[in-house]
């Protein structure tokens, strides 16, 4: 009983994305797939899934091979996928997304309605995935909307489950409740292939690793026999510095001030409810918090991306709270927005394009009224270089690229001249660790050339190994100073409330 | 977690000032006192009002004869206007939120009721024959939304309905003149569902824009129909006198009285109109088929995933709504005045997108919505036939007012399908 992918090629225009990949998954065996951002995993399950066509090899489930046409074939053949980017259509219940495509219905296609919750609560107890069928998915929190992805794998009877990323998208918490719940899976003798970019998670949960580097699968380890570092150096190719190294902090004059700032929420709440604090040049703040107390709010309100309610932000002395994001920028303001594919790039502009965001308007990239597209190429073709963007080209929507270089796209537009405050929200949020050790890097490198930086990360691994001082966020108040080198179990105490 | 942040967060007091549903309460709020100023003012206080207005509740071929409504105008229109007041003091107070809408709504009906009043006052006015008038105006907006609603709900934008409906209406009044009425309907279906695909095919297998997809087919319906119009309806006369589709009164429910000569003594497409709209609203929310629509139109690629074919689903879906829109262009030619009249749609699908927009994408909320724009159309009608003083050009304004006033998003906004009018390209 096993699910196997023999030789696998799959080009895209200009791109190997997988080349002459096999890899196989038992029954009740749990399979890590780690790799580079762009290394292939997504496009390889892609295929498994049945969303595209190899060109080459083949995928084989109990010694039978599939001709996947469509989703439809997978689902078919027992095999279920929660993707990277949820497929859950918002504005539907729980027990209709669960049901959508195999719905149970009667004369007429009239849809019971009975049936359907009574499968979800059926699923959901048996695998104490704990969701509420008659709940609207808009309205619930990214890890339920996970374990109603997961109910939906279930109700089509799926024996192997992918599971593409999992866990970027969910707080430390929701993180331990999906291990029980692939533990649950795994004892109910599911075969899962698990992606992640987490390698101490791989380590955690997998029989299996797998390692793949542009579009190859590279190795293929037991937990027992490698460590995170080793880990780390078979994806990228060469050592990797887990944590970056940088000097003490050396903090002078104060650059940005906030000063009791009040923010709404989307919903009319207060997110931030008098938020008072200062950055100083030279130094990394970091702020940790559980996701969705407040963080967003903060960042966009200093962006000038939300009006706040009460409160200042002063940036070098001059008041800046009704500044908008082009003056804000004018200011020598940076700023890595929280998600990249919702603000931080035009998916369908191209890798040129994009790298102009910012400053298109100025010269050199425009002369009165005209686009200046050499200098525009000229400049991009250097970022793209400088800042090892994996693309094969300019010109392609950046859409085409991976997670992790849509996301150096982005480093390289904002941090390519000489700011004074760079805010970085979830800089590393889906990326690899070879990334990840250069965009520290580059954070590092801004404080060390006199910026006032912000960092805001729900990853406090990521805070603590960034960060010159820690605020703890919490119900929209700050709840805590620290040190870097703080008890963390007392920050975590911190982020839960139950803090001094 | 993130559930005991919601819960301490909704605990604060949550002031209504900022919010939109504050905002929207302090608007209606002045839109009911202005509407009590002109009561008072013009309606109470007008020199003509004290009078006795009588409106005529049954049409000559009814069962009950003789029922009517009579009443001294002004006190009528003092008690609206401290109705008005009320509930327009209320939306400022702010105490109570939530409903501005209905209370807008039945603000407006009174005020409507108000003018009547004043405008009949000292005569008599057939209310049901107007209100029978609103039915039968809102046949062509009802259909028009609907047909939108079948491409939008699944995400594909029809700006064509106009050219669907001209065309249809084109091919009905010359097959039913040569053929009858059964072959006028028929054809006008299979016409509006032909353009139908034409715009399917442009949208999903070109990934053509869909609003210049939808003015391309208006442009050629106007000039095909126009060309034709002239050159072989204006030799061939007797291919432009199709036959007037009868009335058929249904047994009992046309005896009930008011609603009987409103909605049950009509030519079958009015009962096609009502049918369509209840049926769709069925069909969309409660089978099997109309989950799988909305998921194409909300979230196409989560549909793929789960192996419905979104292209499948938006080519029926867009074709449908053509049949939908030919059989109102039958309506326009066959019921209304029996015969083709170059540009003779004048706009109206354009209106059936306002209604679809009005009625928030929901089929019964498409009829409501041509209800009120039907009795817009109407009420202009009646009032130029009372003569009130007030030029009927003006009045001939009010269905596009309303538009315009209904799209601006006085209403409230509406959620569109996410999904609504972007090409889905598959992988
Ligand atoms: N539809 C597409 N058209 C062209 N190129 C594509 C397409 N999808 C993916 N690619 C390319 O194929 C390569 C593999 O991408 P893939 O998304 O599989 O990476 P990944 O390993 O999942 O990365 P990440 O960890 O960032 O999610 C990348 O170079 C990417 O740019
Ligand atoms: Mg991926």
């Amino acid at each position: 009983m096993a699910l196997e992918l023999r030789g696998i090629t799959k080009r895209f225009p200009g791109v190997l994305a997988n080349d002459d990949v096999s890899l196989a998954v038992g029954s009740g065996e749990v399979l890590a797939l780690l790799g580079e951002n762009g290394a292939g995993k997504t496009t390889l399950m892609n295929i498994l899934y049945g969303l595209y066509r190899p060109d080459e090899g083949s995928v084989v489930v109990d010694d039978r091979e599939l001709d996947l046409a469509s989703s439809r074939d997978a689902i078919a053949a027992g095999i279920g996928m929660v993707h990277q980017h949820f497929m859950l259509v918002p504005v539907f219940t729980v027990a209709e997304n669960v049901i959508l495509g195999q719905e149970p219905s009667g004369p007429l296609g009239v849809i019971k309605k009975d049936a359907a919750r009574a499968t979800v609560r059926d699923i959901s107890e048996r695998y104490r995935l704990h969701v509420d069928p008659d709940a609207v998915i808009e309205d619930l929190p990214v890890g339920v909307q996970q374990r109603v992805e997961i109910v939906k794998v279930l109700n089509r009877e799926a024996r192997y489950v992918i599971f593409d990323e999992p866990t970027a998208v969910l707080t430390p918490q929701e993180v331990e409740e999906f291990f029980a719940i692939v533990r649950g899976l795994q004892a109910d003798g599911k075969g899962i292939i698990f992606i992640t970019h987490k390698l101490g998670e791989a380590l955690e949960v997998a029989d299996r690793v797998a390692v793949m580097r542009a579009g190859r699968k590279v190795a293929e380890v037991t937990p027992g026999e490698t460590s995170e570092a080793h880990l780390a150096e078979l994806m990228v190719g060469r050592p990797v510095e887990l944590v970056v190294p940088k000097d003490t902090s050396h903090p002078g004059a104060t650059v940005l001030q906030v000063q009791d700032l009040v923010v709404r929420d989307d919903r009319g709440h207060r997110a931030v409810n008098g938020v008072t604090f200062e950055v100083r040049t030279g130094e990394i703040v970091g702020v940790a918090g559980v996701q969705g107390n407040g963080q967003t709010e903060l960042i966009e309100a200093i962006m000038g991306l939300r009006p706040s309610l009460a409160g200042n932000v002063v940036l070098d002395g001059t008041d800046v709270t009704d500044y908008n994001p082009r003056q804000l920028h004018e200011a020598r303001v940076s700023h890595i927005p929280e998600d990249r594919q919702e603000s931080g790039l035009v998916l369908g502009f191209t890798v040129a394009e994009n790298m102009v965001l910012n400053c298109y308007y100025e010269e050199p990239f425009s002369r009165v009224l005209v686009m200046d597209w050499d200098a525009t190429n000229e400049a991009a073709q250097r970022l793209v270089k400088q800042y090892d963007v994996r693309t094969p080209g300019i010109e392609v929507p950046v859409s085409n690229l991976s997670g992790g270089n849509q996301q150096k796209v982005i480093v390289a537009r904002e941090f390519d001249r000489d700011v004074r405050l760079v805010i970085a929200s979830q800089p590393t949020r889906g990326i690899d660790v070879g990334s990840i050790e250069y965009i520290h890097g580059q954070i590092v490198a801004k404080r060390d050339a006199g910026a006032a930086v912000l960092v805001v990360s729900s990853e406090l691994d990521e805070v603590t190994a960034l960060a010159d001082r820690i605020l703890v966020l919490y119900h929209g108040k700050i709840a805590g100073e620290f040190p870097p080198d703080a008890d963390i179990t007392e920050i975590g105490l911190a982020m839960l409330g139950s803090g001094r | 977690m993130t559930a005991t942040v919601t819960e301490t967060v909704t605990e604060q007091p949550v002031s209504t000032r900022r919010t939109t549903e504050g905002r929207r309460a302090t608007i209606v709020g002045f839109v009911l006192l202005g509407l009590t100023a002109v009561v008072l003012w013009v309606f109470a206080l007008g020199a003509a009002s004290d009078a006795t207005a009588t409106f005529n509740l049954s049409l000559p071929n009814d069962r009950f004869q003789g029922l009517t409504w009579a009443f001294n105008a002004r006190a009528l229109s003092l008690v609206v206007a401290v109705v008005l007041a009320a509930l327009g003091a209320q939306r400022l107070r702010r105490s109570q939120l939530g409903w501005t809408n209905t209370v807008l709504g039945i603000g407006l009906l009174l005020f409507v009721v108000s003018f009547l009043g004043w405008a009949a006052a000292g005569s008599s006015f057939s209310l049901v024959g107007m209100l029978r008038s609103t039915v039968i105006s809102a046949v062509v907006i009802t259909l028009g939304a609907l047909t939108g609603l079948m491409c939008e709900r699944a995400g594909v934008v029809n700006i064509g309905i106009e050219g669907q409906l001209l065309t249809s209406a084109f091919v009905a009044t010359v097959l039913s003149s040569a053929f009858g009425t059964v072959a006028g309907v028929t054809g006008a279906m299979l016409a509006g569902a032909l353009l139908g695909a034409v715009l399917a095919w442009l949208a999903i297998k070109f990934q053509v824009d869909q609003i210049i997809a939808g003015v391309v087919i208006n442009i050629f319906a106007l000039g095909l129909t126009s060309f034709l119009a002239s050159r072989v309806l204006s030799e061939a006369q007797d291919l432009n006198a199709p036959a007037r589709v009868p009335s058929f009164r249904l047994p009992l429910l046309a005896d009930i009285p008011v609603l009987g000569p409103m909605f049950f003594d009509h030519t079958f497409f009015v009962y096609g109109m009502l049918l369509l709209a209840f049926g769709l609203h069925f069909a969309f929310f409660r089978t099997r088929w109309g989950l799988r629509a909305r998921a194409v139109g909300e979230h196409p690629k989560a549909a793929d995933t789960l192996g419905i074919d979104v292209y499948r689903v938006r080519y029926r879906n867009v074709i449908l709504g053509g049949l939908i829109a030919g059989f109102g262009g039958a309506f326009l030619a066959l019921a209304q005045i029996a015969r083709f009249e170059e540009d003779m749609t004048g706009g109206i699908g354009f209106i059936g997108l306002a209604a679809l927009i009005f009625g928030r994408w929901m089929p019964l909320g498409c009829l409501a919505a041509g209800l009120v724009f039907g009795f817009s159309g109407a009420l202009a009608q009646k009032v130029a036939i009372l003569g009130t003083g007030i030029p009927s050009e003006f009045m001939l304004m009010l269905p596009y007012v309303a538009t315009v006033i209904v799209v601006a998003g006085v209403v409230g906004h509406a959620r569109a399908p996410a999904a609504d009018g972007q090409p889905y390209i598959k992988g």
